[in-house]
C-alpha cells in the first residue's frame, strides 16, 4: 500500500516589538541573565499585565498579510502548568477567541493565528552542591514575557521537502512585513509539525503524532521525512500509530517520545481576568493596512504579470525577497535586457555560485548582470563564456563586456568567422556529414565538438548548426 | 494635646488640627504608633518605627494602616501566609503610592486571613485578630486586622481590600465603616490577588466622612491595571442629612430569618429602615431573584481564580521553599508547608471546578449566574436609589467556632457576596448593637453611585447616632498598665 | 461526590502535597461545598452570556515604549537558591 503523509506546521515567532508582550522590559539579545525583568514579568506577588499595543499591531499585520479573518474582539486566556521557566504558573496566551482565524498563506490553508507570552530560558548547570538532586537547572527571565504569534496551519502539507519551502516563503513574509526577524537558530521562529499518514486515495486523517524541536529549516525536512518513515514502518509493520509528542535529535537523527509518566496535560484554559478583551478599531485596522509592504505571493503574480515570468521563476525570486530585489533592480537598470532570462540567469547561474547569501551583498553589481545577459541574448558571447565570465564578477566585480574581451571570451557567431572551421570540421568527419546528409541528425555532436575545440567554446552552437545544416543543404 | 486627645479625632478632625496646628504630624504619628506597637489584637503584622519623609498634600501627615497584602516596598506584604513570610517587595501598589502622594505616612501592616479567603481573620498564618468589642470573639475577615485596628483606634483609618464581603462584614462586626468601590474605581497593581475579577480596595473608617476623604484619595486610573478605571466623577465630602425622596429596595432573599439573618440582627436592621423612613425615604420589599444563588456562582469563580494566582507561589523566586528531591516535590512539598488548610481547600475547590470536564459544569455556569445577578441589580436599580440589606447575618462570633465548618463559615458572606458579582458599589455603617455587638446596615448602589452612597450613609449615621467609642476607649489597649505578656481581658 | 482518586488528581494539577488525612477531610469537605454549589444547577442559563468582567472597560493597551527593568541583585536578593546569576532549581528532567 502506497502511502500519503499529512502534515500541519505550529510556528512561534517572536514578534520584533521593542518590549515585551505585558510589561515595560526591553526584549533581550543576550543580556547578562535576569537583567531585562520586573516584577511583571517576575511574576511578583501583585504584579498586573497590560497589553503591548504593537504586539497586536504586528498580529493583524500577519493575519491581514494571510487573507485571515481579523477578531473584532479577541480575548486572552490563562493556560496553567507549572514549570520553572513560567514564573505566573500560567502562560498569557489565547484559547478560543483568537486574533486571526482561518486564511491561507501560498497552498497552504491557515487555521489560526494568536498572540501569547515566552518562557524564560532554562539552563542546565549540571551538578550542584545540593544533597539530593544530582543537577539543577538555572532560570534566566530576560526572555520570559517576548511577544510571540503561534501560526497554526491546517494539514495541508505532504512532505518535508514542501514544508521547508512553505516555511521559506512564511518566513519571507513575515520579514517583508518587519513583525520578526524570523531566525531560526536563533529560536525567534520556532517549528513544531502534527504528523500522520493515510492510505493514498483515502481523506480519513491518521493518528497524528506532534515533532518538537526542529531549529533549523533543514531539521525540519529530516525531522518529517524521519517521523513519516517511521510511521509508515509500523502500519506496514502491522502496527498502531500512538498520539505522542515526539522529540527529534538532529545529531543522531533518532526520533524519541516526550511522554513521561506524569498525567496528561489540563491547562484549565479560564479568560485572564487581568485584561480586558481588545476591541480591534477600525484606527488600528487602517494603521496596520498602512504599514503593509508587497508581500511575496503579491509580488509573484506582480512579477508574472508585468514582466511575463513563468510562475516558477516569478515564485523564486519572490519568496527570496532579496533575489527579487536584485532581479527588479537589474532589470531597471537596462530596459533592453529580457526579464525571463534575467530571472533564469539570477535564480540559476547566480545563486549557484553565491548560496544563501544575499546578492545585494556580492560583488556582482544589477547592472552588470544585465548587461551579461544582454550580451549573450545578442549572442555576443555565448553561455559558456557567459559563465566565465560571471565567474569573475562574482570573484571580482567589474563590468562584464571589459571581462568578455579582457579575456577572450567573446562569442564567434557570423558567418565569416565561423565558416573555415565548419568546413575544416566536415572534412575531418566525412562519415558524419554523410550520415547528416542522409537525415541523422544524430553525428552533429562530433562536428559541433569540432567546431567547439576549435574556438575554445566561444562558438555559438544554434549558430554552428544553422550552418552546418546550410552548407550540407539538409 | 496629650496622645489620647489627638488619637481621638477622626482623619477628617486630625487634618483640620495638623492645618490649623494645634497637633503636629510627628505627635500624631506617635500616639498612633504606641498604640499600634503595643497593641494585643493581634491587629498589626509589622509598625513602622518612625515616619518616614512624608509628602505634600492634603491628608499630609495622617497616618494610615495598610492591610498586609498591599504592596509596600521594603516591607514586610506577606497576605497573611507563610508561603510569603518575610517578603518584602521591590516595588509599591499603586493606591498605597497614592496615599504617599496625599501626604499619609505608613503606620503599619495589618493581619488578615491567608490571601484573603476568610471570613473571621483566623485564617492568618500570623494568628487570629481578636475583636475589641469582645476579644473572646472574631473581628470578621479577611480584613479583621485593617478593622479591628480601626475599631480600638491604633490607626485613624485602614485601606482594605474587598472581594466577597472582606470590607464590609467586618467593618459590621466591629462597627465601623467600610465601603467596596465599584469595581475598577481603585487600581489592583500591587495588591497581592486573590480573585482578580472581584477582588476591589476600599477604605475602613471611623465615619462615613473619612470613608468619603480616604477613598477620594485611593480611586486613579492606573496605566498599569488594564481593569481599572477610576471614577467619572471625583469624591465629594458628604453632607446630607435627609433621604427626602430616596427609594430603598430591601430584598427579600437577602433579608429575613429565613435567609439565616439572626433575629437581633434583623431587630437592628428594622430599626435603622424606620429611621430612614423618618428621613424621608421610601421602602419597598422587592427581589433579586438569584442573589441567593451569588455565594455558589462566587464560590466557583473565586477559588477558580484564586488557583490560578496562588500557582506563582512556587518556591523559585521568592517566599517559602521547602526541599524537594526533585522539581515536583519541590513544588508539592513549598505548597504543602506554606499555604493553610483554607487556601489549600480554595485551590482545590478552584482547581477542581476549572478541570476538563467539569469547567462548563462549574466556572461556565457561575460566570452566567453572575451575569444574571448583575442583571438583577440593573433592574433593581431603575426602581430604587439603593438595595439595603444587614451587612452580615450574624454578630461577631466566638473565635473556634466556625472554623472547622468551611460552609458555615462562607454563609458569612451571603449579603455582601451579590454586589461583589455586579462589581456595584457597597457600603457598610455601624447599625446599633445586638446583643452588645455591632451590627452593619448595607447600601448597595449602581456602579458609579459612591457620592449618592455616601450621602445616603452619612444621614443615616447621623442619625444612627452609633457610638463606637467604647470599643475604641477600651480596645486594643491594655485596660490596666501594660503587663508583658499578660493577657489582655476578654469580654469587656 | 468527589472521591479520592478524584481528590489526588486535582491535587496533583494544583502541585499540592496532601497528607492522607488531608485528603480523607478535604473529600469531605469539598463534597459538602459543591452539594452547595451544584444548586445552581436547576437555574435555566439557556443562552445567558457569561460574565468575566462586571465593568465595561475600554482597550487597556500599551505605547510599546521601554520601561526601567530592576538591577539584578534586587531581582535575585529575594531568591531561595541562586546559582550563576539565575534562579536555581532541580532540573525538570532529573
Amino acid at each position: 500500500m502506497k502511502y500519503e503523509p499529512v502534515i500541519g506546521l505550529e510556528i512561534h515567532v517572536q514578534l520584533g516589538t521593542r518590549t515585551k508582550m505585558f510589561c515595560g522590559c526591553e526584549l533581550t539579545f543576550g543580556e547578562p541573565p535576569n537583567t531585562r525583568t520586573c516584577p511583571v514579568c517576575l511574576g511578583l506577588p501583585g504584579a498586573l499585565p497590560v497589553v503591548n499595543a504593537r504586539a497586536i499591531h504586528f498580529g493583524l499585520m500577519t493575519g491581514m498579510a494571510m487573507g485571515s479573518e481579523l477578531a473584532p474582539r479577541s480575548v486572552f486566556h490563562r493556560k496553567n502548568y507549572f514549570y520553572p521557566d513560567l514564573p505566573k504558573g500560567y502562560q498569557i496566551s489565547q484559547y478560543d477567541e483568537p486574533l486571526c482565524l482561518g486564511g491561507r498563506l501560498g497552498d497552504v490553508r491557515i487555521h489560526r493565528v494568536h498572540l501569547e507570552e515566552d518562557a524564560a530560558k532554562l539552563v542546565h548547570v549540571g551538578a550542584s552542591g545540593r544533597i539530593h538532586s544530582s543537577s539543577s537547572s538555572v532560570v534566566d527571565f530576560n526572555r520570559g514575557g517576548t511577544p510571540l504569534a503561534e501560526i497554526v496551519t491546517e494539514p495541508d502539507l505532504r512532505s518535508g521537502e514542501q514544508a521547508r519551502e512553505w516555511l521559506t516563503l512564511l518566513r519571507t513574509t513575515l520579514r517583508q512585513l518587519g513583525v520578526s526577524d524570523v531566525n531560526m537558530e536563533e529560536g525567534s521562529l520556532r517549528c513544531d509539525a502534527n504528523i500522520s499518514v493515510r492510505p493514498e486515495g483515502t481523506t480519513e486523517l491518521g493518528t497524528k503524532t506532534e515533532l518538537k524541536n526542529m531549529n533549523s529549516f533543514r531539521f525540519l525536512e529530516r525531522g518529517i521525512r524521519a517521523e513519516v518513515a517511521r510511521q509508515i514502518e509500523l502500519l506496514e509493520s502491522g502496527g498502531e500509530v500512538v498520539q505522542e509528542t515526539l522529540h527529534y535529535d538532529p545529531r543522531s537523527e533518532r526520533i524519541t517520545s516526550m511522554r513521561s509518566k506524569e498525567e496528561a496535560h489540563d491547562y484549565r484554559y479560564f479568560p485572564e481576568p487581568d485584561l480586558v478583551p481588545v476591541r480591534i478599531e477600525q484606527a488600528m485596522l487602517d494603521e496596520a493596512r498602512g504599514a503593509m509592504p508587497e508581500l511575496p505571493a503579491d509580488r509573484a503574480a506582480r512579477l508574472e504579470r508585468e514582466h511575463g515570468l513563468s510562475e516558477a521563476s516569478a515564485k523564486q525570486l519572490a519568496f527570496r525577497a532579496e533575489l527579487g530585489d536584485f532581479f527588479e533592480a537589474a532589470l531597471g537598470s537596462d530596459g533592453d535586457v529580457p526579464a525571463q532570462p534575467l530571472a533564469h540567469w539570477v535564480t540559476g547561474e547566480l545563486v549557484a555560485r553565491i548560496g544563501d547569501s544575499d546578492p545585494g551583498d556580492s560583488r556582482v553589481e544589477p547592472v552588470a548582470l544585465a548587461a551579461l545577459v544582454g550580451m549573450v541574448e545578442r549572442k555576443e558571447v555565448n553561455q559558456g563564456g557567459a559563465r566565465q565570465a560571471l565567474d569573475c564578477l562574482v570573484a571580482d566585480g567589474g563590468e562584464p563586456r571589459a571581462i568578455v574581451e579582457a579575456q577572450g571570451l567573446g562569442a564567434i557567431g557570423g558567418e565569416d568567422e565561423l565558416s573555415g572551421v565548419i568546413d575544416a570540421a566536415l572534412a575531418a568527419n566525412a562519415d558524419a556529414a554523410a550520415k547528416i546528409q542522409g537525415g541523422n541528425e544524430k553525428p552533429m555532436g562530433a562536428i559541433l565538438g569540432y567546431v567547439m575545440r576549435e574556438t575554445k567554446g566561444r562558438a555559438d552552437g544554434g549558430e554552428v548548426t544553422r550552418l552546418v545544416r546550410e552548407k550540407l543543404g539538409v | 494635646m496629650t496622645a489620647t486627645d489627638a488619637v481621638a479625632f477622626t482623619a477628617a478632625q486630625a487634618v483640620d488640627a495638623l492645618a490649623r496646628g494645634d497637633l503636629s504630624a510627628g505627635e500624631l504619628f506617635a500616639a498612633y504608633r504606641e498604640r499600634a506597637a503595643g497593641e494585643e489584637l493581634n491587629a498589626f503584622t509589622w509598625v513602622a518605627e518612625e515616619a518616614p519623609a512624608v509628602q505634600d498634600g492634603p491628608l499630609k501627615g495622617v497616618p494610615v494602616a495598610v492591610k498586609d497584602l498591599f504592596c509596600t516596598r521594603g516591607v514586610p506584604s506577606q497576605s497573611g501566609s507563610r508561603i510569603l513570610e518575610g517578603y518584602r517587595p521591590p516595588y509599591t501598589a499603586t493606591v498605597v503610592e497614592n496615599l504617599e502622594r496625599a501626604g499619609t505616612t505608613l503606620l503599619g501592616k495589618t493581619n488578615q486571613d491567608e490571601f484573603a479567603m476568610g471570613s473571621s481573620n483566623e485564617n492568618s498564618a500570623f494568628g487570629p485578630v481578636l475583636n475589641p468589642w469582645d476579644r473572646g470573639r472574631v473581628p470578621g475577615g479577611s480584613s479583621g486586622g485593617s478593622a479591628a485596628a480601626v475599631a480600638a483606634g491604633l490607626t485613624p483609618w485602614a485601606i482594605a481590600t474587598d472581594t466577597g464581603g472582606s470590607i464590609r462584614q467586618p467593618a459590621a462586626l466591629c462597627g465601623i465603616v467600610g465601603m467596596k468601590p465599584t469595581y475598577g474605581a481603585v487600581s489592583r497593581y500591587g495588591m497581592i490577588a486573590f480573585a482578580s475579577s472581584l477582588d476591589q480596595a476600599g477604605p475602613l473608617t471611623r465615619d462615613v466622612t473619612d470613608a468619603a476623604l480616604l477613598l477620594g484619595h485611593m480611586v486613579s486610573r492606573d496605566p498599569r491595571d488594564s481593569t481599572s478605571i477610576g471614577l467619572p466623577e471625583a469624591i465629594r465630602l458628604p453632607d446630607a442629612r435627609r433621604l427626602d425622596g430616596i427609594r430603598l429596595g430591601v430584598p427579600e432573599e437577602l433579608s429575613g430569618e429565613a435567609e439565616g439573618i439572626e433575629p437581633g440582627v434583623m431587630e437592628a436592621f428594622e430599626a435603622t429602615l424606620r429611621v430612614a423612613q423618618e428621613l424621608g425615604a421610601s421602602l419597598e420589599t422587592m427581589r433579586l431573584p438569584h442573589a441567593e444563588h451569588g455565594l455558589s456562582a462566587y464560590y466557583v469563580l473565586a477559588p477558580a481564580e484564586a488557583s490560578s494566582n496562588l500557582a506563582r507561589y512556587d518556591g523559585v523566586r521568592y517566599g517559602l521553599r521547602s526541599d524537594g528531591s526533585d522539581l515536583v516535590s519541590l513544588y508539592t512539598q513549598t505548597r504543602h508547608d506554606g499555604f493553610g488548610p483554607e487556601v489549600k481547600r480554595r485551590i482545590m475547590l478552584g482547581t477542581y471546578a476549572l478541570s476538563s470536564g467539569y469547567y462548563d459544569a462549574y466556572y461556565g455556569r457561575a460566570q452566567k449566574v453572575r451575569t444574571k445577578i448583575a442583571q438583577d441589580f440593573h433592574e433593581a436599580f431603575e426602581r430604587f436609589d439603593f438595595v439595603v440589606t444587614p451587612t452580615a447575618p450574624t454578630v461577631a462570633f466566638g473565635l473556634g467556632t466556625k472554623v472547622h465548618d468551611p460552609l458555615a463559615m462562607y454563609l458569612n458572606d451571603y449579603c455582601t457576596v451579590p454586589m461583589s458579582l455586579a462589581g456595584t458599589p457597597a457600603i457598610s455603617i455601624p447599625n446599633g448593637l445586638s446583643e452588645g455587638l455591632p451590627t452593619g446596615f448595607q447600601i448597595a448602589g449602581p456602579a458609579f453611585s459612591e457620592n449618592a452612597i455616601l450621602d445616603a450613609a452619612h444621614a443615616l449615621e447621623g442619625a444612627i447616632g452609633f457610638d463606637g467609642s467604647r470599643a475604641f476607649s477600651r480596645g486594643g489597649m491594655p485596660s490596666t498598665p501594660p503587663e508583658r505578656g499578660a493577657p489582655g481581658p476578654l469580654g469587656l | 461526590m468527589i472521591d479520592r482518586e478524584q481528590v489526588l488528581h486535582v491535587a496533583r494539577l494544583a502541585r499540592l502535597e496532601l497528607t492522607d488525612e488531608e485528603v480523607a477531610r478535604m473529600a469531605g469537605e469539598l463534597s459538602d461545598v459543591l452539594g452547595h454549589i451544584e444548586r445552581i444547577d436547576q437555574l435555566d442559563l439557556e443562552g445567558v452570556a457569561p460574565t468575566t468582567h462586571v465593568v465595561d472597560v475600554p482597550n487597556a493597551l500599551r505605547a510599546d515604549e521601554p520601561a526601567p527593568s530592576l538591577p539584578r541583585e534586587v531581582v535575585l536578593e529575594r531568591a531561595p537558591a541562586v546559582e550563576a546569576d539565575g534562579f536555581s532549581v532541580p532540573s525538570p528532567q532529573a
